[in-house]
């Protein structure tokens, strides 16, 4: 497939490979903040060819992981309304709140609908009148113009049977809030390519000379992920902390306005609770006031309990290690053991997207 | 949505509000379940050998082992592109008795229907096993009728058991794996799990991905002509795709299967869709694709045997076993050091992420 | 997060700014996807695909420049310390 087979090539890749061993003098700490990332580098052993060169972190961006228990316990609540079907990405429906997930609602007669797209969602209430559809609305910035696009029809096609569950959050104040944390160990970023498709990289100049660290805009195939290493490492070799664009097929320097327009048009910046973080400033999205008759919280009268007990156990779980850098999910004591896929202590093992569940599937710890 | 549309998502055949509908009253065992027997299971399947099915069938005495399988067949839409539950409860059931060796004789066939069902769809679903069941040379010599009320079951479950002769030689089966042998595929992977979730979930693509749903009878006797006692152990690489299938081998001969991607044959379409939905085609399901491994002095040979079968053509060598790692799994991408594959876990799920 | 795939627009369906779709061909399949975000793609435009929603359009010539730039590197003919892989920002 164009733009996927070329990006893929092994002589490409292996070259690369080599020359950022040649340019590493020593093993630099990066993070890959996005899971589309992670993912591919374990998939392809990127993180195994550049050991001892290259330190690779998995950052905060699996955004099921993040996303707040109570938001997932508002879902199965709406589920289990009479009349109430809660559409969902594939990603959600297995990752677990406090009464389980909401595959654990739909096996108790919740109505749960996996959809691939929001305005399928949208479509889906428009052909079912009698129905309540209700969009749980997660993921990044990439995510959002979907989700905001789908309120944007919902709303020209004067549908009253469609809201959404918002659950939208922002990257680059999770990056901030790593870079303030006290034992911080990352030194350089490869921001989440797609994010940028949307946000652009302006915004991380200042964010770059404040923290004296590169960001490097990086793509997702083995190519893309090792132009984007070596970018980073050559920088860090030279002493220099600059924004650098290794994904430009794909991400402009002001990002795509017209999809930040719809973004704005429905949301705005808003706090923003992060499981395994706590609450971010200005970490997430809310439907703005002139949307708000399809927020599904208001339409169905329901409260964010702050109080819920997490299942996965926080005395054990050291998600917050784990994300920041300070603990690979391997030398973690519950790794494989206590902590699996199927019985996780902690978000970043309950999505495959997640950087323990990823290295779980990887075997990353065992295999070499 | 509700049952009745469900039922008839692409069914090829319009099913109008009055149609007429299976009731409770069709499994009591009385007039009208006599009717439904007589008149609309009995005249599809009835043969020479078996004039209507008694509570036990009596079938000819033959002097050779059998081979005995069961299988409930359940499967959401009933029709998909490539198949529907009809073919797919007879193909199921005669590819397990085909790759544990045996050629598949009688089948008993037990329906479990759900009240309200269309009585057109469960025709099309009967007319479609009787075709198979002709194709795969087996009778239907016994089976069952049950009828439970609405929402007890999604439409209609068919349970097949198979009886088969078994065939000297018999694959002697994965504990007879070895390092050195090689792996095969007898077509692209992932078809029929990528048919059936573009329908049930509604992705409408174009074209619609259609399943490998089958008979692999042919790529077995052939394998078996061509190769015989150098089979170790075939398999129908169903739920959980390829990786599960090679993953229970791998418990079995306690060795390490190791694949290279760049060998797997994949369709355009499905590979289209995996990469759309985030999926890997080696734990995607198939209906109609079979595993295989060989001794690897044998395994041109094996290959250009499954090859010659109508709709094996893209057959491949995909792998080797070789001396046990801690991964039981790996595979070579596109470049760098083999990979573990996992052990899937659940039905795959698309993701965003 | 946040898996976007590369796809050919095949034929616009509908030109509305918020229903705006357009079918898009992704190896040997094509799918609606809706085309709010980039609205100037044109009939073989590559777009990425997040979610049902192009979100950009692929920049046909950035990417062949960082493709040049690679097959030098696979040649062997640009030194590591002319090497520069990134767009200067």
């Amino acid at each position: 497939m164009k733009f996927i087979d070329e990006f893929r090539d092994p002589v490409l890749a292996t070259e690369l490979v080599r020359r950022i061993r040649a340019t590493a003098k020593q093993p630099w700490v990066l993070m890959e903040v996005c899971g589309g990332q992670t993912h591919s580098l374990l998939r392809h052993g990127i993180d195994v060819e550049l050991q001892g060169a290259v330190e690779l972190i998995h950052g905060p961006g699996c955004p099921v992981c993040v996303t707040d228990i109570s938001a997932i316990d508002l879902a199965q609540q709406l589920a289990s309304l009479p009349g109430v079907v809660l559409a969902s990405f594939g990603d959600m429906l297995r990752v677990p709140g406090s009464q389980g997930s909401l595959l654990t609602a739909r096996a108790t007669g919740g109505d749960v609908m996996m959809v691939y797209s929001p305005v399928d969602a949208v479509r889906h209430a428009q052909s079912h009148p009698d129905q309540q559809v209700v969009f749980f609305a997660v993921g990044f910035e990439t995510t959002a113009p979907a989700t905001a696009l789908a309120v944007l029809q919902a709303h020209q096609l004067g549908l009253t049977n469609f809201s959404v569950l918002v659950s939208h959050v922002r990257v680059q104040p999770a990056m901030e809030a790593l870079m303030q944390a006290p034992d911080n160990r990352v030194e350089g970023f490869l921001a989440a390519g797609h994010v940028c498709s949307i946000t652009g990289y302006d915004s991380y100049d200042s964010f770059a000379k404040r923290h004296r660290v590169p960001v490097i805009v990086t793509g997702f195939e083995p190519v893309d992920l090792l132009q984007g290493i070596l970018e980073c490492v050559t920088q860090l070799e030279t002493g220099t902390a600059e924004v650098r664009n290794s994904y430009g097929r794909s991400v402009e320097r002001l990002g795509n306005p017209a999809a930040q327009r719809v973004v704005d048009t429905v949301y705005e910046i808003d706090d923003r609770a992060w499981r395994g973080f706590g609450v971010i400033p200005a970490g997430g999205y809310r439907l703005r006031e002139e949307y708000a008759t399809f927020d599904a919280q208001r339409r169905f009268g329901l409260t964010r309990s702050a109080e819920k007990n997490d299942p996965t156990d926080t005395k054990r779980c050291r998600a917050g290690d784990v994300l920041s850098g300070r603990l690979k999910p391997c030398d973690c004591p519950e790794f494989g053991k206590a902590c699996t896929p199927d019985s996780p202590l902690g978000a970043p093992m309950v999505s495959s997207e997640g950087a323990c569940a990823a290295y779980f599937r990887y075997h990353r710890g065992s295999l070499t | 949505m509700n049952n009745s549309m469900q039922w008839s998502r692409n069914c090829p055949i319009p099913i109008s509000s009055d149609a007429l509908r299976i009731s409770l009253a069709h499994g009591e065992g009385a007039r009208l379940s006599r009717r439904l027997i007589s008149e609309i299971i009995l005249p599809r399947f009835a043969t020479a050998t078996s004039r209507g099915f008694a509570d036990a069938a009596t079938v000819t005495t033959i002097g050779c082992r059998l081979a005995i399988c069961t299988d409930s067949h359940t499967v959401s839409p009933m029709f998909f592109p490539g198949g529907d539950l009809g073919s797919l409860s007879v193909y199921g059931t005669v590819n397990d008795l085909a790759v544990a060796g045996a050629y598949p004789r009688w089948l008993t066939m037990s329906l479990i229907i759900e009240e309200g069902l269309p009585i057109v769809i469960l025709e099309r679903i009967l007319d479609s096993a009787a075709h198979a069941a002709g194709e795969c040379k087996v009778t239907i010599v016994a089976g069952d009728t049950k009828v439970v009320p609405r929402g007890a079951a999604d439409g209609l479950f068919i349970n097949t058991s198979g009886v088969g002769e078994l065939m000297d030689p018999v694959p002697p089966g994965p504990e007879s794996i070895q390092v050195g042998d090689k792996v095969l595929v007898s077509g692209p992977i992932g078809r029929h799990g990528i048919a059936v979730m573009s329908t049930r979930e509604s992705f409408a693509f174009e074209p619609s991905p259609l399943s490998d749903s089958g008979s692999v009878i042919h790529a077995v006797a052939s394998l078996r002509n061509s190769v015989g006692e150098h089979l170790r152990t075939i398999r129908d690489a169903t739920r959980g795709g390829v990786s599960a299938v090679l993953h229970e081998w791998a418990m079995e001969c306690g060795h390490t299967f190791a694949l290279t991607e760049s060998c797997i044959p994949v369709t355009d379409e499905v590979r289209g869709a995996c990469e759309l939905l985030g999926l890997d085609p080696l734990y995607v399901a198939n209906e109609g694709t079979i595993v295989i491994a060989v001794d690897p002095l044998f395994a041109e040979i094996a290959l250009n045997a499954v090859r010659q079968v109508p709709g094996c053509g893209q057959a491949a060598i995909i792998g080797e076993v070789q001396p046990k790692r801690i991964t039981p799994v790996t595979i070579r991408r596109n470049f760098g050091s083999p990979q573990p594959v996992d052990e899937p876990s659940g039905a795959p799920l698309p993701r965003i992420c | 997060m946040c898996l976007g795939v590369p796809g050919k627009v095949v034929e616009w369906i509908d030109r509305d700014p918020v229903f705006g779709r357009a079918l898009v061909e992704f190896g040997g399949i094509r799918r609606e996807c809706h085309m709010a975000c980039v609205p100037d793609a044109e009939v073989g435009d590559y777009v990425i695909v997040h979610a049902g929603i192009a979100i950009t359009r692929v920049n046909e010539q950035e990417a062949q420049r960082t493709l040049q730039d690679f097959a030098a590197i696979a040649e062997g003919l640009s030194e590591l310390d002319e090497f520069n892989p990134a767009e200067t920002v």
